[in-house]
C-alpha cells in the first residue's frame, strides 16, 4: 500500500439551514485515481470547494501529506500541492494559450520588480525556462499550433485540456478536476481517460475527480466515493460500488 | 416609419428646449449693481430647432457612421521592424521640438506630459489590473504635498524630494489598498472615490500644516545640478544657470526646462509600464483582471498581486504631483478635485483601456483641445461629455485598443 496523500476525516459544510456536506471522510493514496460520485445536489463540489480553500469548512480536518490545510485561503493551499479544475472551465480567456501557462507559473519564476525592470540574467533565464516548460506542455498536450491564439477562441475540448496543463504546469501532488469530461465528444472522453493515466504514470499526481460519466470512472478509478444528499454512502473499488444495493438504490430509487 | 421618426424628434426638441431654458434662455445681465432676468428665447428656440432638424434626418445619418466605425485604426500586433526607429525619431522630434516653438504651446506640452504620466499610472490600475479607480487625484495631491511640504518645512528642493514624493504616494496606496483590495468593481470604485475626496478634505482642514484652502506657495522650480533658473540666485555668492553657461537671461529657458523634465519622466513611466506589463507581475494582473478564482486556485495571491498594480499606479501619480507642485509653484486643494480623477479616467477610458500609446494620444486630446477652443471653455465640459458618450456609443475599446504584448512561440 502507498502512502496517504490527502485525509479528509468528518468534513461538514452547512450553509445556513442547509447541510450540505455532513461528516465525509476518504483518504487519497499517492498516485492514485480516487473517483467522487454521486446523484446531483450530493455535495460532491461542495467537498471540492472545501478541499481547495474557497469554503471554510464548518467542521471537520483536511490534512495533505500530513499537514493540516483546514480553511487555508485557495491560493495557499494551492502551494500545498493540490491544484484544481472547474466544472466550467476557468481559463484567462483574453490572454493567449501560451499566455495561461506562463501566469500559472508565477510561483515558479523570478516575479520581482527590480531584476524584472532592469532585465537582469536570473529575470531572463527564469522567463526562458518558464517559456521551455509551456512549450512543453503544449507539446504534451497537442496545443502547440494554437499557442499564440486567445484561449477563449479554442475549442471547448481543446480549452478542457489547456484547463488541465494549466493545473500540472504548477507540479501539483493532487490534481482536483471537477467533471473533467462535460462537454466532451466520446473520442474526447477517450483522450481525457488515455491522458488522465498518462499523467498519473509520468508525473506521479494522485487524481481526485467529480463525475458523472460513468465507464469513464469506472475505467479509469481506482477507488470510489458514493454519497448522497450531503453523506457517504460507501467507499470502494468500481467492482465493490458497482454491485452495492445502496448505490444502485440512490441511483435508480427503490424498487 | 417616418411617422416615428417625427415623434421622436419632436419629442427630443421639446426636452432641448425644457433643458435649455433655465441654463441658456434665462440670462441673468448685471448694469452696475444691478440684475436683470432677460429670457433669450431666441437661443432656446434655435436649439430645439437644430435638435429636431438632427433627429429627422439621424436614420439617413445612421449608414456612413457606420461606415467610419469599421474604418478606425488598430494597432499593427507584431512589432514591425522599423519600430524602434520610429519610436527614436519622435522622442528626437520632442526633445528638439520647445526650442523651435513659443512659450504657451511649449506651457500647454508640459501640462500633456503631466496628463500622460497620471494616464499611464492609472492605466496600471484601471487598465492592467482591472481595479476601478476613482479617487486617483487623491495620489497625485500625495505627491504634489509631499514636495510642497518638504520644502516648505524642510527647505527640500525639487530633486531631492522627488523620490520621496513617489514613495509616500506609493505608501499612501498601500495602507489604502490593504483594506479595500477585497471589495470588488463598485465597492471598490465607491471607496476609492471617497478616499480621494478624504485627502482633499485632510488638506483644507489640517491649517496648521498644509496651509489650507491657501494651500503653500513660493515652493522651488527644479534646478539643473545645483544651478537655478532664476533671474538671480535665491542665495548670495551662488551662480544661477544662465550664469554659468553666459547667456542673457531668458524665461523660454525655464518653461523649455520644465518640458524636458516632463518628458523623461513621461518616457520613464512608459518605460516601466510597457516593461512591467511583459514582466510575470503584468501577466498576473491581466489574469487576475479575467478570472480571479482561477487565479487563486493556481495559487497566486490575489491580495498582494493587486497591491502591487494599486501601488505602483499610486508611485507614478506621486512623482506627477511633485512635478505639478514644482510647475505651478503653488499648491491648494483645488487643483485636486473629484473632476480631476475623472479626467485622468477619462484618458485612460478614452485611450482604450491598457493601451499605452492610446492613454498618451487621449491625454493630448484632452489637454489639447480645451486649450486650443479657449472661447468655448465654458462648453468644456459639454463637450468633454458628448464625446465620451459618443465615444462609448461608437468605439467602446478606446481610441487605440490594446494590442496585448504577446508573448510569441515560434512554431
Amino acid at each position: 500500500m502507498s502512502e496517504t496523500l490527502l485525509k479528509v476525516s468528518g468534513l461538514t459544510m452547512r450553509f445556513g439551514g442547509l447541510l450540505a456536506v455532513d461528516s465525509v471522510g476518504f483518504e487519497v493514496k499517492q498516485d492514485e485515481v480516487f473517483a467522487i460520485i454521486g446523484p446531483n445536489g450530493a455535495g460532491k463540489t461542495t467537498v471540492f470547494n472545501c478541499v481547495g480553500g474557497f469554503y471554510k469548512p464548518t467542521g471537520g480536518e483536511i490534512v495533505m501529506d500530513g499537514k493540516p490545510i483546514t480553511g487555508l485561503p485557495s491560493h495557499k493551499v494551492a502551494h500545498h500541492g493540490l491544484v484544481r479544475t472547474f466544472q466550467n472551465v476557468r481559463l484567462f480567456k483574453q490572454l493567449t494559450v501560451l499566455e495561461n501557462l506562463l501566469v500559472a507559473q508565477h510561483t515558479q519564476v523570478e516575479s520581482r520588480l527590480l531584476p524584472g525592470l532592469l532585465k537582469l540574467k536570473s529575470y531572463r533565464q527564469s522567463e526562458a525556462d518558464a517559456l521551455q516548460r509551456a512549450a512543453q506542455w503544449l507539446d504534451f498536450m497537442g496545443l502547440r499550433e494554437y499557442a499564440n491564439r486567445e484561449a477563449g477562441n479554442l475549442a471547448y475540448g481543446h480549452q478542457r485540456r489547456l484547463e488541465i496543463a494549466r493545473c500540472m504546469i504548477t507540479k501539483p501532488r493532487l490534481l482536483m478536476l471537477d467533471e473533467p469530461a462535460a462537454g466532451l465528444n466520446p473520442q474526447e472522453k477517450r483522450d481525457l481517460q488515455h491522458l488522465i493515466d498518462q499523467l498519473r504514470r509520468e508525473f506521479g499526481v494522485a487524481v481526485l475527480l467529480i463525475e458523472h460519466d460513468m465507464s469513464l470512472i469506472m475505467g479509469i478509478s481506482d477507488r470510489i466515493l458514493v454519497m448522497e444528499h450531503g453523506k457517504p454512502i460507501t467507499t470502494g473499488t468500481p467492482e465493490q460500488v458497482r454491485n452495492d444495493e445502496r448505490v444502485i438504490k440512490a441511483y435508480l430509487g427503490e424498487e | 416609419m417616418a411617422n416615428n421618426t417625427l415623434k421622436n424628434a419632436f419629442m427630443a426638441a421639446v426636452l432641448t428646449a425644457v433643458i435649455m431654458m433655465p441654463v441658456f434662455g434665462l440670462q441673468l445681465i448685471r448694469q452696475g449693481v444691478q440684475t436683470h432676468l432677460e429670457p433669450r428665447w431666441d437661443i432656446v428656440g434655435g436649439a430645439a430647432a437644430v435638435v429636431f432638424v438632427f433627429q429627422l434626418i439621424r436614420p439617413w445619418l445612421a449608414a456612413p457612421l457606420k461606415r467610419l466605425k469599421s474604418h478606425m485604426p488598430v494597432l499593427p500586433s507584431a512589432p514591425t521592424k522599423g519600430r524602434k526607429w520610429l519610436i527614436l525619431l519622435i522622442i528626437a522630434a520632442a526633445v528638439i521640438w520647445p526650442f523651435f516653438s513659443g512659450r504657451s504651446s511649449v506651457d500647454i506640452a508640459t501640462l500633456v506630459l503631466i496628463y500622460v504620466m497620471l494616464g499611464l499610472g492609472l492605466n496600471i490600475v484601471v487598465g492592467f489590473a482591472g481595479l476601478l479607480d476613482l479617487g486617483f487625484v487623491g495620489f497625485y495631491a500625495v505627491g504634489a504635498y509631499t514636495y510642497a511640504l518638504l520644502y516648505h518645512w524642510a527647505g527640500w528642493g525639487f530633486w531631492e524630494a522627488l523620490p520621496f514624493s513617489g514613495a509616500v504616494s506609493a505608501l499612501f496606496g498601500f495602507v489604502l489598498g490593504f483594506p479595500v483590495l477585497r471589495l470588488r468593481g463598485d465597492y471598490l470604485a465607491i471607496v476609492t472615490l471617497g478616499f480621494g475626496e478624504i485627502i482633499r478634505l485632510l488638506l483644507i482642514n489640517l491649517n496648521f500644516f498644509t496651509g489650507g484652502p491657501d494651500g503653500i506657495s513660493g515652493i522651488p522650480k527644479p534646478t539643473v545640478f545645483g544651478y537655478e533658473m532664476t533671474r538671480r540666485a535665491s542665495e548670495e555668492g551662488t551662480q544661477t544657470f544662465h550664469q554659468l553657461m553666459g547667456w542673457t537671461f531668458d524665461n523660454q529657458h525655464m518653461v523649455n526646462y520644465l518640458y524636458l523634465m516632463a518628458l523623461v519622466l513621461a518616457l520613464v513611466t512608459l518605460f516601466v509600464s510597457t516593461r512591467l506589463i511583459r514582466m510575470p507581475v503584468g501577466r498576473a494582473w491581466e489574469a487576475l483582471r479575467e478570472d480571479e478564482i482561477a487565479c487563486r486556485s493556481l495559487g497566486l495571491n490575489p491580495t498582494r498581486i493587486k497591491l502591487s498594480a494599486f501601488t505602483l499606479g499610486a508611485m507614478f501619480a506621486g512623482f506627477g504631483g511633485a512635478f505639478f507642485a514644482a510647475r505651478q509653484g503653488m499648491v491648494n486643494p483645488e487643483s485636486f478635485t473629484f473632476i480631476e480623477s475623472a479626467l485622468i479616467l477619462a484618458i485612460v477610458v478614452l485611450g482604450g483601456m491598457g493601451s499605452q500609446i492610446g492613454v498618451i494620444l487621449a491625454a493630448i486630446l484632452l489637454t489639447v483641445l480645451p486649450e486650443i477652443a479657449r472661447e468655448f471653455a465654458e462648453y468644456r465640459m459639454l463637450m468633454f461629455g458628448l464625446v465620451m458618450v459618443l465615444m462609448m456609443m461608437w468605439r467602446p475599446q478606446g481610441l487605440l485598443p490594446m494590442k496585448r504584448p504577446q508573448v510569441e512561440l515560434s512554431k
